[in-house]
């Protein structure tokens, strides 16, 4: 703890998983659009590539699961925070299987597991945010207000405060951390509430970028040790404007990363994977 | 403090007193200040209830306060003063634990409480009942002892040694001017006297152990907190307090600045030491010993589950506890599992988690006990829970939540989420109102209008506990000092209490000029184990000494400010509860609308009628001191017997405190219409003892401002009766001259008119104007003449106040507060308000007069004359205010207007602009012009005059503001707003009054 923001973005494994097939018909998305798989999962071994090679993670690979076609999205079926995950309870009936390989994946790190059991509690990953200091998670259709109690029950270290999520999927379809005490938001009329909303709500300082397009403040960053900032974005190709304000930030590394298959059905870069900084744990 | 005392010019409403305590003040020691500050507060009450009675009595005594007690105690009191009581000692100690016994201030009240006729206080009364013989010597010699500097003149030094003596241990951690070297013999001097009935108090500390000590029966908390810190060896205490567990078995702060029987209500003088204000950077803490005793209080927080943490972070900060307590980890060693046991670390300590620790504390190898404390603290401090002090509560559609009071703010929680967060510099006013917490937000960027959220706590004792605790977290984390109670409020009922002790800020520049050698000190497991890191426990007498020596004075002053606010706020009469309750309930229907400044104060006695208090803040930027400035109003009685501290003795006194300080000032400087109040106010030294608690609040800022500004002024504070309750208080934590606004709070108001007379600087005499002073004067003398009627259905109270009162003012809020006085059915001229309620506020200050000349304004407030008169039955609200320095102001100057409750209400605040205008007369009328506009609720009048008066011409610029809607108006904005705009329309003019009239729909309320 002493070092919570030193470490952060600090991480030694990655969770993934693949892609089904099922993802282009049956996985959910908030508008209708035809996925093309074979794409999608080009573009999930780039994005695979670049937690191993760029960001020199131990990447665990869970393999896709048909029936569960929207398992890709490991993000959702689990919170880590230090050497303990929540296995949560995913706000989308069809995608409550998914947590069982999470589970046994993240016992097999040697976590810390706390299971979601509370059949009135709904939470999903993407609605969590993490700051380094702070949780927050956005009350969405995906998660709700049992969801977030257990998950400060179980983080007990930290705040966790709630945010209404107006618009979109979940929180992070308009947010992210893009560095300690740098919150990533998109310039929509909800992301910018949520924002204030956020920096209402806490003891905290945080800095903040706005990005024109909502899924652009989406994005992963990694702390190396070696390197520096490192930020995961999506490409200059879906949302060139954006690009424009990361090109902003000093001292980091920009690695994009096409997303655009995934995006189709809601998925976001964070997503796709689950981050774990095993040396914290002692 | 002797000049601070003479300029205190507070004449109540018995000016004839005045003589004889100012003399006192001077000579009486900060110490001798603050008895008398609560001593007055008794003697108000028993003014009130016996004002009628005891008439005779006080044309007889000349000494101050005499006048108003009962006969049977005044012969007691001369008696002791001159002769040290033996007897006292003897029979206090055989009376234990009985309230009437010895102390002063409870005993008297208590017997009259007696005479009374108080349901509540029944059973200590009849313990009390029966030794009454004894009881009236015993009392009469104490009291003579605390109180006879403000009584007799001619025994004040000598009571005043004796003072020193007794209490000077008590304040001696303070390091009173006098009181250092006094301080650790005090105790002795008391036995020799025998004066006093010691108790012996049990302290549960930190490491476990108990600190067992003698205080004297009436000694105050501060003398108990010193001792402990004395024996802790502790110089940063500023951060520790004294808990108790009060009737309820809920944990309560000690009052340093009450008396500790009068807190604790009950024989069991058992306390615990606590750490109060969590540093959120311990690290900046000077002393090792310091750090050492906030991790004690974090590793039972942690323990106990009040502090929640993570498995991972309990195994953590057990590890940095294992290596502070034993060392470093030794293998040959069995392992410690007894004596981690001990420690406690978490609520549920297991197996795994022990082992944990050991892993970790193998890490550790090499840490000294400090820097394991060290880390403890960097870890705990991080926790998100750390240093928040939660209190259950309910939102308005009954939801449990927990309200978490913190070094930033106020953090809402349901269950352990937080849904929302208040910081500090977004308050603008944090109230209580019976079982009813509130905070006035400020608003946002975007939001034009304040907002108020409400929440209901399970009862009124806790609403007020949470309200304390905001107040002195915001005091102690936001302010550069503290700050002064309101002292003038009108008829203000309610909690004062403000926190006495030093401020963060301060406390850390004390720290930095500790100079001792780190002091060492027994660790707990060095006491349970024996077996010790640090050595022998050492306590150096000369490091303690010092400490008091630095800190006390300081600490002192404010404590002494304080002082008053507390017996003031804590007993309610009952017969608010119904009006309160109605309120509560509309209240409860809007939260939105609640409280302003005003407020109802219901009448102490059924004859009289309603009473509002009202307090107008009009604030110049002047605040000098505090960087944030607070007011505070607690209005509202209560007769909840539940009170923890008022019960028995106390109301009475507090009842009285209310009256007076809900008073209103009026002051003059030089204004022509009030000469006669002014030269009678303007030197200090005629101040009535009945007053003393005026004074004192008065000398207590003054201290701690420091402001010269007392010179010409004078301050009158007539007292009308009535009965404080603590069921409301109001605080305003950030007060911006700019944000600030009338505060007009009605329950429900459909209409306000605001009236703003605005006058060309030099001219200034308006007919109306010139009226009001008139009444007021009269108002003033009728309290000199203490022609109390107490039948008066409104208080009546003429309060003069000296520059350092308004200073006061000035700061607490950069509002100025204006104190109102209350004459009854007398209608401030001018006013074309419905008779229902007048209040009429003449505001008098040095501040008007820079206006005049077109100079910057003084930091201080002026003061101002507030007439109210009530008729039984009202309906409409009327607020009248004239500000003159309004127009210095670059703000608007009044932020809060007076609230009252009464459904009618009329209140008119004037600046006492007039410079020769007492005569009143008409000038010639040269021109006049109507222009009416029209926007969507609001319809604008605007109506010029020019006179020729004097030779001088006059412009006068009448506005009136119609705003039509429903409750959701933020009247107070709307107010502002139009003043604002007429500034700025006429930025070469001054507001010189607003009237305000308010007619509600609603005509639910009572009274």
């Amino acid at each position: 703890m002493a070092s919570r923001i030193a470490d952060f973005g600090r991480y030694t494994h990655a969770i993934v998983r693949g892609i089904p097939a099922s993802l282009a018909k049956e996985a959910l998305r908030s508008c209708p659009s035809e996925v093309d798989v074979v794409q999608a999962r080009r573009e999930h071994e780039k994005y695979q590539e670049i937690l191993r090679t760029t960001f020199g993670l131990e990447v665990v690979e869970l393999p896709a699961d048909e029936s569960l076609p929207d398992c890709v999205f490991v993000e959702d079926a689990a919170v880590v925070c230090g050497d303990t995950a929540l296995i949560t309870r995913p706000g989308a009936e069809s995608r409550r299987g998914e947590t069982k390989a999470m589970k046994e994946a993240l016992e097999a790190l040697n976590m810390n597991v706390v299971e979601m059991t509370d059949e009135n509690a709904t939470l999903d990953g993407g609605d969590v945010l993490f700051t380094g200091q702070e949780f927050f998670v956005g009350l969405s259709k995906r998660t709700n207000q049992r969801g977030a109690e257990i998950l400060a029950d179980v983080f007990k270290d930290y705040a966790v405060s709630t945010v209404p999520v107006q618009q979109g999927l979940h929180l992070k379809s308009f947010c992210s951390m893009g560095g300690p005490g740098l919150i990533l938001v998109g310039s929509s009329e909800p992301a910018q509430k949520a924002l204030k909303i956020m920096q209402q709500m806490s003891d905290h300082r945080y800095d903040k970028l706005v990005v024109p397009d909502d899924l652009a403040a989406n994005c992963i960053y990694v702390n190396l040790p070696d390197k520096g900032h490192m930020l995961l974005h999506s490409t200059a190709e879906m949302f060139p404007e954006s690009l424009k304000v990361l090109e902003q930030l000093k001292d980091y590394t920009l690695i994009a990363a096409s997303n655009k298959e995934k995006t189709k059905v809601d998925g976001a870069l964070t997503c796709c994977s689950v981050l774990i900084n095993k040396k914290a744990n002692m | 403090m002797t000049t601070e005392v003479s300029s205190e010019t507070e004449v109540k409403e018995k000016a004839e007193e005045s003589a004889a305590q100012l003399d006192q003040p001077e000579k009486a020691t900060e110490e001798t200040q603050e008895e008398v500050i609560t001593e007055g507060e008794e003697k108000e009450k028993e003014e009130k209830e016996k004002e009628k009675e005891e008439k005779e009595k006080e044309g007889k005594e000349g000494k101050g306060i005499s006048k108003f007690l009962p006969t049977w105690l005044k012969k007691p009191k001369s008696q002791a003063q001159e002769a040290p009581p033996s007897e006292e000692a003897i029979s206090a100690g055989q009376q234990e634990g009985e309230g009437p016994v010895p102390e002063v201030n409870g005993h008297t009240e208590e017997v009259e409480e007696k005479e009374t006729v108080k349901s509540e206080q029944v059973k200590e009364t009849e313990a009390e009942s029966h030794s009454n013989a004894s009881a009236d010597t015993e009392p009469a010699k104490e009291e003579s002892a605390e109180k006879s500097p403000e009584r007799s003149q001619e025994t004040k030094e000598e009571q005043v040694e004796e003072k020193e003596g007794k209490e000077g241990g008590l304040r001696g951690g303070g390091g009173g001017v006098e009181g250092q070297t006094s301080i650790f013999q005090s105790p002795l001097r008391l036995v020799r006297k025998a004066k006093m009935k010691l108790v012996v108090c049990q302290v549960a500390l930190l490491d476990g152990t108990d600190f067992t000590c003698e205080v004297e029966k009436r000694a105050k908390g501060q003398y108990l907190f010193f001792k402990v810190c004395e024996h802790l060896n502790l110089l940063e205490k500023d951060y520790f307090g004294l808990t108790y567990k009060d009737n309820h078995e809920q944990k309560c702060w000690l009052d340093p600045m009450k008396e500790i029987k009068r807190q604790i209500r009950s024989n069991n003088w058992q306390f615990s030491f606590n750490v109060k204000f969590y540093p959120p950077d311990p690290s900046l803490l000077s002393e090792d010993i310091t750090r050492y005793l906030l991790c004690l209080q974090l590793r039972e927080d942690v323990a106990t589950g009040r502090l929640p943490c993570s498995f991972v972070t309990h195994a953590l900060l057990g590890s940095y506890t294992l290596q502070a307590e034993f060392g470093d980890y030794d293998p040959d060693q069995p392992r410690p599992l007894d004596y981690i046991n001990q420690l406690n670390i978490a609520p549920s300590q297991n197996r795994e988690m022990e082992e944990k620790i050991f892993e970790l504390h193998k890490s550790h190898r090499g840490m000294t006990p400090a820097q394991a404390d060290t880390q403890f603290l960097e870890n705990a401090k991080k926790l998100s829970m750390y240093g928040v002090d939660l209190h259950p509560a309910k939102d308005s559609e009954g939801v449990d939540l927990m309200l978490g009071v913190c070094a930033n703010g106020l953090l809402v929680y349901k269950d352990r989420l937080r849904i929302n967060r208040f910081a500090w510099p977004k308050i603008l006013k944090i109230s209580y109102k019976r079982n009813n917490f509130y905070i006035k937000i400020r608003p946002g960027e975007t939001e034009q209008f304040e907002s108020t959220v409400g929440f209901k706590l399970q009862n009124h004792r806790s609403a007020k506990k949470l309200w304390k605790v905001c107040v002195e977290n915001h005091s102690f984390y936001r302010l550069n000092a503290p700050e002064p109670p309101t002292k003038a409020r009108f008829l203000t009922l309610g909690s004062k209490f403000r926190y006495s002790g030093r401020t963060q800020a301060q406390t850390r520049l004390a720290s930095s000029l500790i100079d001792r050698p780190s002091p060492t000190f027994e660790r707990t497991s060095s006491k349970r184990i024996s077996r010790s890191v640090d050595g022998a426990p050492m306590i150096s007498i000369t490091d303690v000494e010092r400490d008091t020596a630095e800190n006390g004075r300081e600490h002192r002053l404010d404590l002494h400010s304080d002082s008053k606010s507390f017996g003031a706020s804590e007993v309610a009469p009952p017969q608010d509860h119904d009006k309160t309750q109605d309120e509560v309930l509309k209240h409860q229907a809007s939260v939105s609308q609640l409280k302003r400044s005003f407020m109802e104060a219901p009448p102490a006695s059924p004859p009289q009628s309603n009473q509002w208090e009202k307090r107008l803040t009009s604030s110049p930027a002047t605040a000098v001191r505090f960087q944030q400035q607070q007011v505070i109003n607690a209005p509202s009685a209560e007769a909840a017997a539940a009170d923890c501290t008022s019960s028995d003795t106390k109301e009475p006194t507090k009842t009285a405190d209310v009256e007076i300080e809900e008073t209103i000032v009026v002051q003059e400087v030089s204004k022509a219409t009030q000469p006669a109040l002014v030269t009678v106010a303007v030197d200090s030294p005629a101040i009535p003892p009945a007053k003393q608690e005026t004074r004192e609040q008065e000398v207590k800022v003054q201290e701690e401002a420091v402001v010269p500004k007392e010179a010409a002024t004078a301050k009158q504070e007539s007292v009308s009766s009535e009965s404080e309750s603590e069921d409301e208080a109001e605080y305003h934590p950030n007060v911006s001259a700019s944000t600030h606004m009338p505060e007009v709070k009605e329950e429900e108001e459909e209409e306000d008119k605001v009236e703003e007379d605005k006058m060309a600087d030099e001219n200034m005499s308006a007919p109306v104007v010139a009226s009001l002073p008139v009444e007021i004067t009269k108002a003033a003398e009728d309290v000199c003449k203490k022609e109390e009627e107490s039948k008066r259905e409104e208080g009546q109270g003429g309060v003069k106040r000296n520059a350092e009162k308004e200073m006061e003012v000035g700061r607490e809020s950069e509002e100025s507060t204006e104190e109102p006085m209350m004459t009854p059915e007398e209608v401030p001229n001018g006013v074309a308000l419905a008779e229902d309620a007048v209040i009429g506020l003449v505001g008098h200050a040095e501040k008007q007069e820079p206006k005049m000349n077109g100079e910057t304004l003084l930091v201080e407030p002026r003061p101002q004359v507030i007439c109210c008169s009530e008729p039984p039955v009202v309906k409409t609200e009327m607020v009248t205010i004239s500000d003159t320095f309004a127009a210095q102001k670059t703000e608007i100057a009044t932020k809060e207007v007076p609230i009252v409750h009464t459904e009618t209400k009329t209140i008119t605040y004037e600046a006492a602009q007039l410079d020769g205008n007492g005569d009143g007369e008409p000038g010639v009328l040269m021109t006049a012009q109507t222009i009416t506009s029209e926007s969507l609720c609001t319809t604008t009048t605007t109506h010029i005059t020019k006179t020729l008066k004097g030779g001088l011409s006059e412009t006068r610029i009448e506005k009136r503001i119609v705003i039509t809607g429903d409750c959701d108006i933020d009247h107070d904005q709307a107010l502002a707003q139009a003043i604002k705009e007429a500034k700025e329309q006429h930025p070469d003019m001054s507001v010189t009054r607003v009237v305000v009239h308010k007619e509600t729909e609603l005509a639910e309320e009572e009274d």
